[in-house]
């Protein structure tokens, strides 16, 4: 089944920049991460692979400030997909190389041309 | 089903002494399943003459827009049966997130650029939005879906009793997936074209020429001999060359392109010429 050409062309684009983006369908699945992204996340998207909703949210261990973990649907992106608005936040990972960084993470809904909507997308870069 | 080709050409029309032999009307393709209604993929300038050669038993015209850049809606102000009283015609096209066809097809068919409306025309229009739900027309189920070429832009997968045919005018998905060969989830168009009878496919330019035109939404015949060997299908008719390729030009292209073995056979279109799709894909 091939994906539908705004999600197909909205990967191409992130594998294009030099910004770290992330890439879910409407189950809210991990389709992509590009490689900036890889640095941040702290392994490749070709050894992860796509995940279920249920595992990237969790594979990374976000925290907010205070080192609680923050529930799966609070995520930006789950906001962005489920309530079909941008969303964005602040959070702590613990990045599959064992590193935690503290992230901005900004995400955007993908509504296609013929009104369907087709996932979510992240853009998230580490503060210093 | 009977396949006549009425215009091959992308982009602008050339017609010209060195065009004669492939033709320099643009983008139209007729599909004939029944005695009275015809199926026109694309309204380009081959359209004209289609309108003038017409069997006294047709009296319906469903017309399937891929997109509205002008070499494929430039024939409809040209289109004799749009102004007959005896006539119906579907035109079927995708909208845009803010604009309906019938908004973005006036643009066009109205003053300065075309002197009659759409309200105006005799005939007994009707317009159509298209989507990803299939649709029936007169002889064939058809499914459409986004593509990748600038603008709302849809391929077509049509399938009637005498076999299937996609029609992929405008498609560069080397820019949605450079290893889409290698990617099927992530090739842009290929539900519509697996295990098709016919795949008619954009083949605008030569492997030297599109690395200066990455991105204007067309591709080489390279492209198009590893999509349809991706999609497995049966016959691969390249389409839609580019103005600046004339008759020897499109010649020594094909030449050179297909020397290879391929599994389906590859019949370059053009203008003028019929084929049928008969049971089992034989043509």
């Amino acid at each position: 089944m091939t994906h539908p050409i705004e999600i197909i062309l909205m990967r191409e684009l992130a594998g294009h920049l030099a910004t770290p983006i992330f890439v879910i369908d409407s189950e809210g699945d991990l389709l992509f991460y590009n490689e900036p992204a890889e640095k941040l996340l702290g392994s490749r998207f070709d050894e992860t692979g796509m995940m279920p909703f249920a595992v990237w949210t969790t594979a990374f261990h976000p925290t907010n400030e205070q080192g609680t973990p923050i529930p799966p649907n609070e995520l930006p992106l789950a906001i962005a997909l489920h309530e079909h608005r941008p969303a964005q936040g602040h959070m702590w990972i613990l990045g599959l190389d064992g590193e935690r960084r503290r992230l901005t993470v900004t995400a955007f809904p993908l509504q296609g041309q013929w009104g369907e909507h087709l996932g979510a997308a992240a853009i998230f870069w580490q503060e210093q | 089903m009977k396949v006549t080709v009425w215009g091959t050409r992308g982009s602008q029309a050339s017609p010209g002494p060195d065009t004669v032999r492939y033709g320099g009307n643009t983008s139209c393709i007729e599909l004939q399943a029944q005695p009275d209604t015809r199926v026109v993929l694309d309204a380009g300038t081959g359209l004209r003459r289609l309108g003038g050669e017409l069997s006294p038993n047709v009296r319906r015209f469903d017309i399937l827009l891929t997109h509205l850049h002008m070499d494929h809606i430039q024939g409809l102000g040209f289109f004799s049966p749009l102004f007959r009283h005896d006539f119906e015609v579907h035109i079927w096209g995708p909208g845009s997130a803010t604009a309906d066809l019938r908004t973005r097809l006036t643009r066009y068919m109205s003053p300065p650029l075309f002197p009659v409306r759409l309200p105006e025309l005799p005939c007994d229009l009707h317009l159509h939005d298209l989507n990803d739900a299939p649709v029936e027309v007169p002889g064939f189920t058809v499914h459409a879906a986004l593509v990748c070429h600038p603008g709302p832009t849809v391929g077509y997968r049509l399938t009637g009793a005498d076999g299937s045919l996609t029609y992929l005018s405008d498609h560069e998905p080397m820019l949605a997936c450079s290893r889409f060969a290698d990617s099927p989830e992530w090739c842009s168009g290929l539900d519509l074209a697996v295990g098709v009878d016919v795949l008619i496919h954009d083949a605008q330019y030569s492997d030297a020429e599109y690395e200066d035109r990455i991105g204007w939404g067309h591709s080489t015949l390279s492209h198009a001999l590893a999509f349809a060997r991706l999609a497995k299908v049966k016959h691969l008719v390249p389409f839609h060359y580019d103005p600046e390729h004339d008759d020897d030009m499109l010649d020594a292209f094909f030449d050179a392109s297909m020397r290879g073995h391929e599994s389906f056979t590859v019949l370059p279109a053009r203008e003028g010429a019929s084929f049928e799709v008969l049971e089992h894909a034989r043509i």
